[in-house]
């Protein structure tokens, strides 16, 4: 099992622990739509001005319903596209900086959600594997041995799957598969969009386990994306609660679903089924359909659909402020200490 | 590992199949298509293999035995207008029709996925480009595009080849885009390209054999009309010249003698339409062998 | 509605341009001289010159160009070398035979298309649908110029119902006496549409059949009649589209068949224009029909987004 180590070193922990493994800062990505003759220039602001962090060895989930930019922010770590503004840190380095493309391929890789579509239909899923360690050098024969190697360490056995093609085996197996070739470049980041999404219950929660196993034996580092709260729960440490392409919370996880200062985070909480009838809850649900993209409204993006609305929301886009004390912020009014919000904290008092 | 994932692994060890076998199997078990192949390699190996068939002399008439009826004796199809015998004809015929219907699509099949996997694959300035270009071809009726070339290019088997290659690159091309564009937006490219391969390399790993099969089916579709028109240029007097045998040319000169001897006048559209038949049938084939999604 | 319509027609101009450029291409890829054609082999340098410059030959090619296009937009397509009548006038004339021909063959076409296509896609995998799709397969497969000759064989030569070649004597009227010289080359022009709106139409009518909302309306107690009634109205707007298209075709492909039955349409007209290298003919036979094939695409697509309600607003 150690026969990978020799081939593909995984790459050097550059600026120690305390050094944020990624660093994000106001990352933006503006779709065109439109234009041409008779038709307005328009822009979708996908992922407008987000910033966090994640520390070496921890777990970030990102949560928010469909369409709120969490995969293009996933695209967009991976440099998949190009992006309008905002760096991304990864150790330290910047990608074209002292970090070139190809080791930068190497240390971040990405599970997608589509686990059908994110294999090569035409390719054995052994082959599917081993093509990363080929484009960074590794010979054919050492690149097979390797990817039955990591077939075994995601629970495929290699000699019944290595020879299949991705519609022969299941959509669980596929998903392995997927885990497996994102691990071959031994990467220290791995993305999971919507990783575990499209699997049955069942199946998911052994994807999961197998996860958190990986995490442990490789020494990973996930960005978990879902729309999933209890998946982000059992699998996070801290979580971002993404919103119309922005952040509107921010905090470990215990702490953001103890005790939600965002009126859309509460109002997602507030929407999952309880199971225990002394836990329902009397929130407001969360009314209406997220506004268009195309035409995001003025000030805070949430006001069109938040029950404590107040004209100063419609005024200004209200910036991440600490909710209590450490590593918990939100981006409301009502926790910004003297912004006009009749329920925000007095300026200058303890919030 | 947990219990469910050693169930799992309990899944019988079976011999995996390559998509291309696949498709051979399925296709090599459906008995229109293989009927087809086999009409095909027969008319195919005669025109090949003509001039050791024992033949008479395509070229070598006699104006003493013209136009005879299908079943002389010595004469199994007849002569033709200037007594030549037709079985051998339509068989030498074979050699300059399929040439001339056949290497165009495979000239534009060659140009044609090119054109459009590049603009495909890189999408931006390079598609909108190609595929502008491409839209003014299509402003034509392949017909009309075919013959005006030929027309002003003058007749002649080259020029008839270029004409017919000028009116198929497009409808390649517009297919190979749509499928590269298609195929170019799956996860497994950008997975690809996450893994850090360049674009040559995607292409040829990743691209190459998800597109190549769907343009192959069009393009064997196309010989079916490329066959039509080719012979047709022919007919019209743009293509092939006497005294070649060629089966739309023959089927020109014989034009005026479905009065006297119409059994006779017809035989080279039956040549015409029994490879163009078994083109579509084999396209119509291999299409659906290839749709495996169970 | 309108903006999409508006948006498509100004899309429609540069194509518009580039088709004229393509057809004024042409003739300058012509090997040799395009005057050769009229002048007398013995002609003298100075007369050749002489009628260079009277057809504007000795101008640089982008001044030609835009004199070309210039005259066009003024409906002066240029002389015909060969009978010295303004091409306008020869393609005009044109035009409307080959109109007749090429609408009668898409309407026998669309018909027979539509019932076979419905039927065989109604009776997925019976027999009927074998039989219906192979007369499509044979209808794409079989090359017309042939099926012509074969039909004339049939009907002019043994049977002596139908005449052979022409359009009638004089002009054409909407009479027996025209119209039977129609009917042969018009039901062999409409096997290529036939063939292609049956697969079409059985395509579609399976496709809407395995749809959750057929299994919706028998389950609400409709009867087949009534569900057939939803498939023809889901097929229609893309069959309409489809025999759009082939009009456009036909238009332009129609040189085959009014060869065989020397039908005095376009097709006919580039036939001599080719042979007598008659280059401004050509030129304008083919800007006209490139043309009005350009604008039949154009109605196809504003008329479908006008049925369609999915295709509006994209």
């Amino acid at each position: 099992m150690t026969l990978i180590e020799p081939i593909l070193e995984p790459l050097a922990d550059i600026g120690g622990p305390a050094q944020p493994l990624l660093d994000v800062k106001n990352l933006t990505k503006h779709f065109p739509v439109g234009g041409g003759f008779l038709a307005e220039k328009k822009t979708v602001r996908a992922v407008d001005d987000v910033s966090f962090s994640i520390a070496k060895g921890e777990t970030v989930g990102i949560v928010g319903e469909s369409g709120c930019g969490k995969s293009t922010t996933a695209r967009l770590l991976m440099h998949l596209m190009p992006r309008n503004a905002g760096e991304i840190l990864f150790d330290g380095e910047t990608v074209g900086g002292t970090l070139t493309m190809r080791d930068f391929r190497r240390g971040m890789q990405m599970v997608f959600q589509d686990s059908y579509a994110s294999l090569n239909p035409r390719l054995t899923i052994e082959d599917s594997i081993a093509f990363g360690p080929k484009v960074h050098g590794i010979a054919d024969k050492e690149a097979r041995v390797l990817a039955r190697d990591l077939m075994g360490k995601v629970g495929l056995r290699p000699e019944v799957f290595a020879n299949r093609y991705p519609h022969e085996v299941s959509g669980g197996q596929r998903q392995r598969v997927n885990i497996a070739r994102a691990l071959a470049l031994k990467p220290r980041l791995v993305i999971l969009d919507e990783a575990v999404s499209a699997l049955d219950k069942s199946v998911e929660a052994q994807v999961l386990n197998l996860l958190t196993d990986l995490k442990r034996e490789f020494g990973l580092t996930y960005l978990f994306i879902s729309h999933d709260l209890n998946v982000v729960r059992y699998i996070s440490d801290r979580v971002l609660v993404m919103y119309l392409g922005q952040v509107v919370e921010l905090g470990p996880v215990d702490e953001v679903w103890d005790g939600p200062a965002h009126p859309y985070t509460r109002a997602l909480l507030a929407a999952m089924p309880a199971l225990d009838p002394d836990q329902r809850t009397q929130e407001p649900p969360i009314t209406g359909d997220p506004p268009n993209p195309i035409d995001p409204p003025p000030g805070c993006r949430f006001h069109t659909r938040c029950a404590f609305f107040e004209p100063v929301c419609a005024e200004a886009c209200p910036a991440l402020a600490p909710v209590a004390g450490g590593a918990h912020f939100a981006a409301c009014h009502m926790v910004i200490p003297g912004s006009g919000h009749s329920r925000a904290p007095k300026a200058g008092g303890n919030p | 590992m947990s219990a469910t994932d050693a169930a799992l692994q309990a899944a019988p060890v079976q011999k995996a199949r390559g998509y291309w076998a696949t498709v051979g199997r399925r296709f090599s078990r459906d008995k229109v298509s293989m009927v087809c192949a086999a009409v095909l390699l027969a008319i195919v190996l005669a025109a090949i293999f003509a001039p050791w068939l024992g033949l008479a002399d395509p070229y070598q008439g006699s104006m003493i035995r013209r136009l005879r009826h299908i079943g002389t004796p010595g004469y199994l199809l007849g002569t033709d207008e200037l007594g030549r015998d037709m079985l051998s004809r339509l068989i030498y015929g074979g050699r300059l029709s399929l040439l001339i219907g056949i290497l165009p699509v495979v000239l534009a099949f060659g140009i044609g996925t090119s054109l459009g996997l590049l603009a495909g694959y890189l999408g931006g300035a390079v598609n909108t480009i190609i595929m502008r270009t491409i839209d003014v071809f299509y402003a034509f009726p392949s017909v009309l595009l075919a013959i005006a070339i030929s027309g002003v290019l003058g007749a002649g088997i080259v020029n008839s080849i270029v004409s017919l290659t000028v009116v198929f690159v497009p409808q390649i091309t517009r297919v190979a885009e749509s499928v590269t564009t298609s195929v170019r937006n799956l996860d497994f490219v950008d997975a690809a390209r996450a893994s850090g391969a360049g674009a040559i390399t995607i292409m040829r790993v990743h691209m190459l054999g998800n597109v190549l099969g769907p343009i192959f089916v069009y393009a064997t579709g196309l010989i079916s009309v490329s066959m039509i028109l080719a012979s047709g240029l022919s007919f019209l007097g743009l293509g092939t010249k006497p005294p070649e045998p060629e089966w739309g040319l023959m089927l020109n000169t014989l034009r005026t003698a479905i009065y006297v001897n119409p059994g006779v006048a017809a035989l080279p559209g039956v040549m015409i339409f029994a490879v163009s038949i078994c083109f579509n049938m084999l396209s119509d084939g291999l299409r659906s062998a290839m749709d495996i999604r169970n | 509605m309108l903006v999409y319509i508006l948006r498509r027609i100004i899309y429609v101009i540069p194509i518009v341009i580039a088709v004229a450029l393509v057809c004024f291409l042409l003739v300058h890829i012509t090997p040799g001289d395009p005057l050769v054609a009229v002048l007398p082999a013995d002609a003298s340098a100075e007369l050749a010159a002489q009628m260079r410059a009277a057809y504007g030959f000795d101008r640089p090619l982008p001044v030609q160009f835009g004199l070309w296009i210039w005259q066009a937009l003024h409906g002066n397509l240029g002389t015909s070398i060969a009978s010295g009548r303004p091409v306008l006038a020869e393609v005009t004339q044109a035009v409307g035979n080959t109109f007749i021909l090429a609408v009668t063959a898409s309407l026998i076409g669309f018909f027979f298309g539509v019932f076979f296509g419905l039927v065989a896609g109604y009776f997925r995998n019976t027999w009927v649908d074998k039989v219906a799709t192979s007369i499509a397969v044979a209808g794409v497969s079989v090359p017309h110029y042939w099926l012509g000759m074969v039909l004339v064989i049939i009907f002019s030569v043994w049977l002596n119902w139908l005449p052979a070649v022409g359009n009638g004597p004089g002009g054409w009227a909407w009479d027996w006496v025209h119209m039977r010289h129609l009917i042969l080359p018009a039901v062999t022009m409409s096997v290529i549409p036939m063939g292609i709106v049956t697969r079409t139409v059985r395509a579609l009518t399976g496709d809407i059949l395995s749809q959750d909302f057929v299994e919706a309306l028998r389950s609400k107690g409709l009867k087949e009649t009534q569900v057939f009634r939803h498939v023809v109205k889901n097929a229609a707007p893309t069959a309409v589209a489809v025999m759009g298209l082939q009009l456009g075709y036909l238009l332009g492909g129609s040189i085959l068949i009014e060869t065989v039955f020397s039908w005095p349409g376009t097709g006919f007209l580039l036939n001599s224009a080719i042979f007598q290298r008659d280059l401004p003919l050509l030129q304008g036979t083919i800007l006209v029909l490139a043309l009005f094939f350009v604008f039949l695409n154009l109605v196809v697509d504003i008329a479908q987004a006008s049925i369609d309600p999915r295709i509006k607003r994209s």
